[in-house]
């Protein structure tokens, strides 16, 4: 009996299709494994109807002999930022609890039409704002992970795209849909010893995605491996006129792309990733990085991109002011939450609304946006933050003349308790300080495991490629993933 | 640049999010901090750059003018708290 916990998307893919077992015993399996594992909290909605149903049809087809998906018979888990028709979609927050989209997002329609299937909608951090999870109105997501001390603390998944990172690291699915704003692909990919990527802005669709940050937002799969990633982008990636952002681009064949020989390929290592007080961990980590690709002959060169200081505080700028403009939607008066306070108006029903339905962390940064973008403010932050951001894409096209890829940590640490650093928004948000550069400039970037901490929890590797090179960026995932030996998994304690 | 009790009040106002006094308060230090740390932003040379605009470079398409969606009340009107027949009901406007 084949333990189907075990499998990846490819594993999955090709044993459906080579007859080996049948889509419905995948889709049973797992959906037992997400019902047994509730003390994680990854899920918000479990739709292990809907995970049989794609499983029969893809079983049917192949009895039919039709072609099959590239994702045929894969079980998913999807993060709950995606509009999925007649299953409630919430971005984690009260305003929308109960809302029950009556249209499919793009990336979701494109996997189904893949021949995934959808496990439950994905825990997340509230509206995708946050780094460990914890702003969900339906509660924090707890980590498989736990430290080799012995104790049990738990330990955040990372953010915001937490339940999916959690979902897959504690095998309840073989993958999942993943947004990225500022490092919320691969921040939770490196807390939880997975893979991420974060492709090129334009490569996923944005339509049907509950949007935080439309300049910044993009999706992406999360996956135990990069050969996963591969086939799960393809699957997710393409043109849609819906999103007038959308590249209309043919999309790659990364999965029969991908080649760990790195010969004539420069890495560029970045002086200013290399933090005054870096953790040792971290450190280590990266040298291991480096070494692994000069073994898959790569050269290795040292690069500036000096704006890099800059990254973070540019980013908390631009992307509150496009929450709070984004965000203005929520009025109760077209879907989701009304708070109508007795004998109130129009305004008083918005104000009511909005301060029942959002989280502290969603206020605060709505106000925050608001006023970066108020008469007499705007040119001294918001425009002021886009020239900035200007400099740090430009910092990117410079190193680009002499390295071809750029190789950094994900995070600067490995993850952190639940409840260390909620007291102090500031802290919380230094924990992207590597991700948020390469998500300003647009970049495709990819975290995959590059070894454990002293207290045995996974770091994270990260790879930032040129506009459009996903593919270079999953062939040094690849390199790296084959000579790492990461096979550790957090025991089941759930 | 900082803000001060009344200054949080407004943003509140602008944002339309009812907040309470001991919110207010709160507030006031939280967004500080913020706004302090990212006024570091203001030590960049910023002569002669363009705010960006659109981080990977792409036209802005034009479409046929043709109708492409329409005739969806029911789903459009699906998720409405409050829906008063075919419209969106909303608290009395005028008096």
């Amino acid at each position: 009996m084949t333990d189907f916990s075990k499998l990846g998307v490819a594993a999955i893919r090709d044993g459906v299709a080579n007859g080996e077992f049948k889509a419905v015993e995948v889709a049973e399996a797992l959906n037992t494994r997400v019902a047994n594992a509730k003390a994680l909290n990854a899920f918000i909605v479990e739709t292990p109807e809907k995970a049989l149903e794609a499983a029969a049809a893809v079983d049917a087809d192949r009895a039919a002999g039709k072609p099959l998906g590239k994702m045929a018979g894969v079980p998913i888990g999807m993060k709950d930022l995606f509009c999925t028709e007649g299953v409630q979609t919430t971005a984690a927050s009260h305003i929308l609890e109960g809302f029950v989209p009556t249209y499919e997002s793009t990336v979701s329609a494109n996997l189904w039409k893949a021949g995934a299937g959808m496990l439950g909608k994905l825990n997340l951090d509230q509206f995708a704002m946050g780094s460990s999870n914890e702003t969900s109105y339906f509660g924090n997501v707890i980590s498989p992970w736990r430290r080799n001390d012995g104790g049990n603390a738990a330990l955040a998944p990372g953010g915001s795209s937490g339940g999916s990172s959690t979902a897959i690291a504690a095998r309840l699915c073989p993958a999942a849909t993943g947004t990225d704003t500022g490092g919320s692909i691969r921040q939770p990919a490196a807390f939880t010893g997975i893979s991420g990527i974060k492709p090129t802005y334009g490569r996923c669709s944005r339509w049907g995605i509950v949007a935080f940050a439309s300049s910044l937002d993009q999706a992406g799969p999360m996956a135990r491996d990069v050969r996963d990633c591969a086939i799960m982008l393809e699957a997710m990636a393409g043109f849609d006129p819906k999103d007038s952002t959308s590249l209309d681009l043919p999309v790659p064949a990364w999965e029969a792309g991908l080649n760990s020989d790195l010969k004539g390929k420069r890495i560029g290592i970045p002086r200013e990733y290399r933090l005054d007080g870096i953790d040792d961990d971290i450190a280590a980590m990266w040298d291991n990085g480096i070494a692994w690709l000069k073994d898959a002959g790569a050269e290795v060169v040292d690069v500036s991109l000096p704006h890099t200081k800059y990254a973070l505080p540019a980013y908390y700028i631009i992307a509150p002011a496009e929450a709070s403009s984004n965000l203005a939607r929520y009025d109760g008066v077209r879907f989701g939450l009304r708070d109508l306070p007795e004998g109130s108006g129009l305004q008083d029903m918005y104000a009511a609304t909005r301060a029942a339905g959002f989280g502290e962390e969603v206020r605060r940064r709505i106000m925050i946006g608001t006023y970066v973008l108020s008469a007499g403010f705007y040119d001294a932050y918001y425009t002021q933050a886009q020239k900035v951001r200007a400099l740090i894409a430009r910092d990117f096209e410079q190193a680009w003349a002499s390295c071809d890829l750029i190789l950094a940590p994900t995070a600067p640490s490995a993850a952190f308790g639940l409840g260390e650093k909620t007291s102090d928004p500031l802290s919380m948000y230094l924990n992207d300080v590597f991700a948020v550069p390469a998500s300003l400039a647009g970049l495709p970037a990819m975290s995959v495991p590059g070894g454990l901490s002293k207290d045995g929890l996974p770091l994270g590797l990260q790879i930032i490629g040129k506009a459009l090179d996903e593919q270079a960026v999953l062939n040094a995932g690849l390199a790296i993933e084959e000579r790492s030996g990461f096979t550790a998994e957090a025991g089941e304690w759930w | 640049m900082s803000v001060d009790k009344d200054t949080v009040n407004k943003i509140a106002r602008l944002s339309r999010i009812a907040i309470s006094d001991a919110e207010a308060d709160k507030m006031v230090g939280e967004l500080n901090g913020i706004l302090a740390w990212v006024e570091q932003l203001g030590e960049v040379d910023v002569t002669g750059v363009e705010p960006m605009t659109a981080v990977i470079a792409n036209k802005l398409r034009l479409r046929d003018d043709v109708v492409t969606d329409g005739d969806v009340r029911e789903k459009v009107l699906a998720n409405a708290p409050a829906r008063e027949g075919s419209f969106f009901g909303v608290p009395k406007v005028i008096e």
